[in-house]
């Protein structure tokens, strides 16, 4: 048997669904390992680049044991030095929980895609939902900050994932993908550009010739943007992690003024560099008296609301978040001011806490829970509703 | 005559040496982590001992190539002390940790030192995978029948009739056998030893290193601290007396297809009264190791 | 440190008082008996281990092998170093 390489970049214009999308914008990153465990909605992601990865190249895509298997096997291969992704649904991605905490205090690159689906529990399998936004933040103990982006189109699929490598690379931290049952298997056109016009960036490594004996693995002191370079193994660094709090060279301390500091930077360097993250989309919010806030499929269903809204002569607009956490808060801010707000997402309502916060006032929410999209007839309602008053 | 050799005889001290002594593993250890933060007379300090012996004398593998993994619990400290690539994983994923790494990058020579608590409670599942796929790893795992950093509560290898924290009637379920999870799970290489025999212990770690595959080191040590005060076996010492008496020598021969044959016997009251020790499975004609499977596997793409 | 010299066979036995926790193996285990616990304690606490009869020393490496804490080890002679006198 033998098998053609396939390009690394398929470019061209293809009727396909999102998880082909995040696939293809994962390997057009330059993923060499995939590591996951089937689960619906996201199992076709697995599939896909169990075909895929093999055909450009990659080392290697792999179903493994467990969840928790599988995204410790990332960050070994990401501090091993190779791009990975890891694919899981709301019951795994629970699961995935204690290794991306781990992820998070070890400062390691590494992208993992959510399709949410119903919960809680097993709740509703092959359904959608988008009621993971909360353990996105808050799922592992203690403090860490978070960077997850959330796509509505099939397009938004390809363009986010490359994205996320991207911010996840350069800001050596995990980068979660919160696309919806829906979006994952919707299916709609997607252009994937030349690979020459991909922007791709990677880690940055240790200066060339300095002594591999005084370098120290999480020392952001000289960096700007507070993100250490990264050594990896094999290459005569002697480099040590731990989840444990670490000096600079990795070393456990278990030190009060070292955790502050620790935490700390890693805080500060996802805050100062948040001009690397996609900016919110607006739709019709400058002359707008109603702004509705949604992200993924619900935006979808909020878009067509707005539009109807708008026939009947009712000034709407859609703001629609795509770096959910951290929040966009300076974007949305001024509106908040301006414009009553309404929410709508498939929970019982999560987005609305940040919305809330930040709007120093209360909103209206439209939630929609049990598997389907929103009705834009309900969020049309909704707006009249607002309208009267 | 008797009292005049129990003297203290300082003659021999020399006050300006001519050189600075070092310990012969100096250089492989990390010298801002240590102290260790073990207990007097812990046998985990002796097997990081025997680990490093075994990479600077019995093998020849680059020390570049070579990381070490832990995970959580006394043992997982182990890798922070010695002074080669590291990582501290969370409680029991050490093996998925040292797999990625080993897939992503096939020279590398992964070697797990963990705890039983860690390795055989909650990452069993991933030590069976890991041996089903024959990923080229060391596994040496610390046997102390307890968990330690945690207060003395039952391991799954602690025996039966045992006393522990939360066992103070005497232990009621059964214990594991390692060697044996690790032998019907594929493991390619299987040994055991008790610190007391620190030589061969030594020799058996540089011999499952240069060993292609999953190689398996269970080392029986003492944690005196919980497990040798509630079971009234005495001090560091006395556990290390007894593993001496305790253990017996066995090869693949003397155990043939009768596995059981390897059981450790605890008696309560008595302690350990037998620990087989030697290698157990040694597969000489070595089926592929995974990552190399794994570059034959897609040579077809071309 | 303390630094002892075989007076014939002019190996060193080197005890390190700051890492030694004073368990006792090295001194039980000594099949010359030639190792003891010292009289004063060190900065931890400890009565450490101290060698107290280095001509009986056969260089058998036990107490170096059974160290959990790198606390005592053999230095080998060689020859520049040369014997003392």
């Amino acid at each position: 048997m033998v098998v053609k390489r396939q390009p690394k970049v398929l470019t061209g214009t293809y009727f396909k669904n999102g998880n082909w999308a995040m696939v293809e914008g994962a390997i057009a990153s330059g993923i060499a390992e995939f590591f996951a465990y089937p689960i619906s909605p996201a199992s076709e992601i697995v599939e896909y680049v169990s075909y895929r990865l093999p055909a450009v190249g990659g080392k290697a895509a792999f179903i493994v044991e467990d969840e928790i298997a599988s995204i410790n096997m990332c960050i070994g291969a990401s501090w091993a030095g190779s791009k990975v992704l890891t694919a899981t649904s709301g019951p795994g991605f629970s699961l995935k929980q204690e290794g991306l905490g781990l992820a998070y205090m070890t400062e390691t690159p590494l992208v993992c895609l959510n399709v949410q689906r119903g919960g809680p529990s097993t709740g509703l399998p092959t359904f959608s939902a988008q009621g993971d936004y909360m353990q996105v933040q808050f799922g592992s103990h203690g403090d860490y900050p978070v960077i997850a982006l959330t796509p509505w189109s099939v397009q938004e699929c390809f363009v986010l994932t490359i994205e996320a490598f991207n911010i996840s690379e350069r800001l050596r931290t995990p980068v979660i993908i919160l696309a919806d049952g829906e979006v994952s298997r919707m299916m709609e056109q997607v252009t994937i550009p030349k690979e020459e016009e991909i922007e791709v960036i990677n880690r940055k490594g240790p200066k060339q010739g300095i002594d591999k004996t005084k370098f120290k693995q999480f020392d952001a002191s000289d960096q700007e943007d507070l993100v250490p370079p990264m050594a990896h193994f094999g290459e005569g660094y002697k480099i040590f992690g731990t989840g444990l709090t670490h000096t600079e060279d990795g070393i456990p301390k278990l030190d009060e003024d070292l955790h502050i500091e620790l935490i700390d930077r890693i805080y500060k360097k996802v805050e100062i560099n948040s001009h690397l993250y996609p900016e919110a989309h607006t739709y019709m919010v400058d002359d707008a008296e109603i702004v509705i806030i949604s992200t993924g499929i619900s935006a979808r269903a909020s878009l067509e609301a707005v539009l109807e809204a708008r026939e009947e002569g009712i000034k709407v607009g859609l703001f629609r978040p795509i770096t959910v956490w951290p929040f966009p808060r300076d974007e949305f801010e001024p509106l908040a001011k301006k414009a009553d707000l309404i929410v709508v997402e498939m929970s019982m309502g999560q987005l609305i806490w940040p919305v809330e916060r930040y709007a120093r006032k209360e909103c209206t929410l439209v939630k929609r829970i049990g598997g389907t999209p929103p009705d834009p007839k309900n969020i049309l309602k909704a707006i009249k509703k607002l309208a009267k008053k | 005559m008797a009292e005049q050799s129990k003297k203290i005889d300082k003659s021999t001290i020399i006050e300006k040496p001519i050189k600075e002594f070092q310990h012969p593993q100096e250089s492989l250890l990390r010298k801002k982590a240590i102290p260790t933060i073990y207990c007097p007379g812990c046998g985990i300090g002796t097997t990081i001992n025997a680990f490093l012996e075994a990479i600077s004398k019995y093998c020849q593998i680059p020390h570049d190539q070579i990381f070490v993994v832990s995970g959580i619990g006394c043992t997982g400290r182990a890798s922070g002390y010695v002074n080669l690539d590291g990582f501290h994983a969370i409680h029991g994923r050490a093996i998925p940790f040292a797999s990625g790494v080993e897939i992503a990058k096939p020279p590398m020579k992964p070697v797990i030192i963990s705890g039983d608590g860690d390795l055989f409670s909650i990452g069993l599942g991933h030590f069976a995978h890991a041996a089903r796929r024959n990923i080229d790893m060391t596994v040496i795992c610390v046997n102390n029948a307890i968990y330690g950093l945690t207060g003395g509560q039952d391991a799954p290898t602690t025996p039966v009739g045992a006393k522990s924290r939360t066992t103070p009637y005497g232990k009621i379920s059964f214990p594991f056998n390692l060697s044996h999870i690790a032998i019907a799970n594929g493991a390619t290489f299987c040994a055991r030893y008790t610190v007391y025999e620190y030589v061969q212990l030594s020799k058996a770690i540089a011999r499952g290193m240069n060993h292609q595959g999953f190689s398996f080191i269970e080392v029986i040590s003492n944690c005196h601290v919980h497990f040798g005060r509630r079971n009234n076996l005495g001090d560091a010492i006395a556990m290390r007396q007894m593993f001496k008496k305790a253990r017996k020598r066995m090869n693949e021969k003397d155990i043939g297809l009768d596995i059981h044959k390897t059981d450790i016997i605890f008696e309560a009251g008595k302690g350990f009264t037998k620990i087989p020790t030697g290698i157990f499975l040694e597969e000489r004609d070595e089926p592929e190791e995974f990552s190399e499977r794994i570059i034959d596997a897609y040579e077809f793409i071309k | 440190m303390e630094v002892h010299q075989h007076p014939e066979k002019k190996h060193y036995i080197i005890t390190d008082e700051s890492r030694c926790k004073g368990c006792g193996l090295c001194i039980e285990f000594c099949p010359k008996d030639c190792l003891g616990y010292s009289v004063e304690i060190n900065e931890k606490g400890w009565r450490v281990s101290k060698m107290h009869r280095m001509k009986d020393c056969i260089k058998c490496y036990m107490c170096e092998r059974m160290c959990p804490d790198f606390a005592i080890f053999i230095g080998e002679n060689t020859k520049e170093e040369g014997a003392k006198d």
